[in-house]
């Protein structure tokens, strides 16, 4: 086992001790808040670079590389199948996700130290920030779906803790609440999914030298299985984590809680929408493909768990991407983006496997990072302001936020051979050569293509709208560049996709040949060219529309109706509605929790109330007979006794009265009645 | 002067200390009357010895100076007693005396 290996465990635990000691540190001490996290993500980032650098050392020729090493976490019986392991395992997933998260979360925490400045719980912003990114390492290098999990709780808690950490605005702390229990409905997935699999494999241990529940032996138990409806057991387990995986990824029925969660500070939404908590789903489904890929013999066609992954993939890109068009706010417009981005890569887990997905996450996370934090910049120099109606015209005011801002949109949306377009171009492509020819097949490559428009479109308006054409706030608050410690990371992220970007460096080709060992999947020329073909017609009609709406037409105020809103308006209030999703949840399913929750409280109060009333009764009916003899029989009786020893000691004590003559006579009369008694006893003989 | 003769003199003696000692309230008193009917007791083992089978032997003229012994004994511890009580209760008189009593 390598040394990167052995002290892989040190990487989440670095932040996760700047945590801790942050949390003991005085509130103002923001010098320990910044050197503390700052140095615990950079010392994190060096670990994950020796570990990738080590995981590419070990790459051979045969299949993909991987270490791990598993420990007795704790044990409740005999034997092997009475303990339960944890471990950590390096591989390539693990290594690329490592250097992906640390970077940019390093970024991030250099970002936040300039947007925080003036917030008062700096410090404790940091702590959060550094339990955050310690749980999100955590997933990455566990080797057991437990230890997974736990982590996975974490990240959750965390983001809780960070999305409502402006807790007086109620809106932050509804989001952060609606983000916990959203993601938990996914978990209750997630959690039966995970007992489910112990059942039938009997670990959780993902690699195990040949024992782990990804591997071979396991798989094949699985596969073989049937649940009822003649579902192998491995597609049932599959799609319960998945709904865990849907919950963190903001999949379609459950993406509600991720647009909220704007309401967190804007470094906090690149926190959690690039690099970590959104990405923990993909993630997930990456790390159990085994799983979901598994067919059992035999059987017709693919996977069934991936083409439901593969349809919900779908339908969330184009979803989301629908509601972006319509919406206002720079930070919501980026959450809808990223749902729809999810939904991507879940396509392209689904149609290409874990490369085609992964690669698209970390892309998305560089380019994503880079916009929430633009954003952030943006609404930082703007006065916290974020409607893009009052802005306007800020590309001169700032152009550093601007051009980077432009790399990272141009990325998203795809401009040709940028690296945007590579990752995006992947997935079409294999969700095109994944087809069988009929037109349900065909259904999401169509829609993957049409979500690449809307793309285009929502990004450029966002755009146009944001920093061309005049400035529409208040005049005499121009916006202002922020500091240099704000542009520093957004300059280091655009310049990291840019270098991803040039012809030589080709990051699929590597990318693909590392996550898969080698494997290369065999895709028609003609395919490749027909989706590149369709991919630029895509972002051209999307960008040239917002051209026309948007930038040739120009905004007159802050106020004037959107140019879709003019033709479309009910089409267009519909989606800035976000399609009523929330509305509906709130008649369906939070009218019946509550109505469940009052059918609940009537049966506590009226029924078992009743039942429990009656059963007092009763027992203190019985108490107070019990009380009746005992006061009447018993204690009377007892007393009674006393009474009658008192008094017989009171007639015993009057002899003894103290005058001693008194005493003397007696002795005195019955000396007389001795002598008596003897005289005539004897005379009488 | 026969045997019957000394033994009503010592009852008659016996009753003489009894008498005070049941009656008076002096406790020097009733002591001199304790010590009367001790000296009774004296006389009867002096009485029976001489009316007695052996005349000659010292007997009872020994057990009559061991009981005086002891009587002279008692009587110390008699006195030291009253000047305690009296000193405790400022009186000789024994009807005041009775705190020990149930």
């Amino acid at each position: 086992m390598s040394e990167a290996t052995q002290t892989l465990w040190l990487i989440p635990t670095l932040p996760l001790l700047a945590a801790g000691a942050l949390a003991l540190k005085p509130r103002d001490n923001r010098g320990a808040a910044k050197a503390l996290s700052i140095g615990s993500m950079a010392l994190a980032l060096l670990l994950s670079v020796r570990a990738l650098l080590e995981s590419l050392n070990l790459q051979g020729d045969h299949g993909v590389a991987r270490e791990f090493f598993n420990f007795v976490w704790l044990s409740f019986g005999a034997g092997e199948a009475g303990v339960l392991k944890l471990g950590f395992v390096l591989d390539p997933l693990t290594a690329v996700m490592l250097v992906m998260v640390t970077f940019v979360g390093l970024l991030i925490f250099i970002f936040s130290v300039g947007y925080m400045e003036r917030d008062a719980n700096f410090k404790q912003f940091f702590c959060f920030l550094s339990l955050f990114a310690a749980a999100m390492l955590g997933l990455i290098v566990s080797n057991s779906l437990l230890l997974l999990f736990i982590c996975w709780e974490l990240v959750g808690v965390a983001s809780y803790l960070l999305i409502g950490f402006w807790f007086h605005k109620p809106e932050a702390a509804a989001a952060a609440k609606k983000a916990f229990i959203t993601t938990r409905i996914g978990d209750m997935g997630f959690l039966l999914g995970m007992v489910w699999l112990y059942a039938e494999t009997g670990t959780l241990l993902f690699y195990d030298g040949g024992a782990g529940c990804l591997e071979q032996g396991a798989i094949a138990a699985l596969v073989a299985k049937s649940a009822a409806g003649g579902i192998a057991v491995s597609t049932c387990i599959a799609l319960l984590i998945f709904c865990g995986a849907a919950g963190k990824s903001g999949q379609l029925p459950l993406h509600v809680w991720l647009p909220d969660a704007m309401e967190g500070p804007t470094p906090v939404s690149a926190l959690i929408h690039a690099a970590t908590m959104v990405a923990a789903g993909v993630f997930l489904v990456a790390r159990m493909f085994p799983v979901f890929a598994a067919v059992p013999p035999g059987a017709e066609g693919g996977a069934a768990a991936l083409t439901i992954v593969t349809w919900v993939g779908a339908t969330t890109a184009v979803f989301a991407a629908l509601i972006a068009v319509a919406q206002n706010d720079i930070k919501r417009i980026l959450a809808y983006s990223t749902v729809s981005q999810l939904g991507y890569m879940m396509l392209g887990i689904g149609v290409g496997g874990v490369a085609v997905g992964m690669f698209h996450l970390i892309m998305h996370a560089f380019f994503k990072a880079l916009l929430f934090l633009g954003a952030g910049s943006v609404i930082h120099g703007c006065h916290e302001e974020q409607d893009i109606r009052r802005m306007g015209g800020i590309k001169d005011h700032m152009p550093w936020t601007f051009y980077t801002y432009a790399i990272g949109m141009l990325c998203l949306t795809g401009l040709p051979f940028l690296v945007g377009f590579v990752s995006k171009d992947e997935i079409l492509v294999s969700a095109l050569h994944g087809n069988t020819g009929s037109l349900v097949s065909l259904l999401p490559f169509l829609m993957g293509l049409f979500g690449a428009v809307l793309t285009s479109f929502y990004m450029f308006r966002q755009v146009f709208y944001a920093f061309f054409g005049t400035y529409r706030g208040e005049a005499s608050q121009a916006p202002h560049e922020s500091p240099k410690i704000m542009i520093v990371p957004l300059v280091a992220l655009a310049a990291a996709l840019v270098f991803f970007s040039l012809p030589k460096v080709d990051p699929w080709g590597w990318f693909s040949g590392f996550l898969e060992g080698g494997h290369q999947h065999e895709i028609p020329t003609g395919h490749i060219a027909l989706v590149i073909f369709l991919s630029v017609v895509a972002f051209l009609v999307g960008a040239s529309l917002a051209y026309r709406l948007y930038f040739k037409r120009g905004i007159g105020s802050a106020d004037a109706p959107d140019a879709l809103e003019e033709r479309f308006p009910e089409a267009f209030a519909t989606l800035a509605g976000r399609f009523h999703v929330d509305e509906l949840y709130e008649a369906s399913v939070i009218r019946a929790n509550a109505w469940l929750a009052r059918m609940a409280d009537l049966l506590d109060r009226k029924v078992w109330n009743g039942i429990t009333q009656f059963v007092t009764q009763v027992a203190v009916m019985f108490a107070w007979f019990a009380r009746l003899f005992d006061e009447y029989v018993i204690n009377q009786g007892f007393d009674f006794g006393c009474r009658r020893v008192n008094d017989g000691g009171r007639v015993a004590t009057k002899p003894q009265s103290g005058a001693i003559q008194s005493y003397l006579r007696v002795i005195g009369i019955s000396l007389a009645v001795g002598v008596l008694l003897l005289t005539w006893g004897c005379s009488g003989s | 002067m026969t045997l019957e003769t000394w033994l009503v003199f010592s009852a008659a003696l016996f009753c003489v200390g009894l008498c005070g000692a049941l009656i008076r309230r002096n406790a020097i008193i009733v002591l001199l009357s304790i010590e009367l009917m001790l000296n009774a007791a004296n006389l009867n083992f002096i009485i029976f010895w001489r009316y007695g089978v052996n005349a000659d032997a010292a007997s009872g003229v020994m057990m009559v100076i061991f009981s005086i012994g002891i009587a002279a004994a008692e009587a110390a511890v008699g006195l030291a007693l009253v000047i305690a009580v009296y000193r405790h209760f400022k009186t000789v008189n024994l009807d005041r005396i009775d705190s020990m009593k149930g």
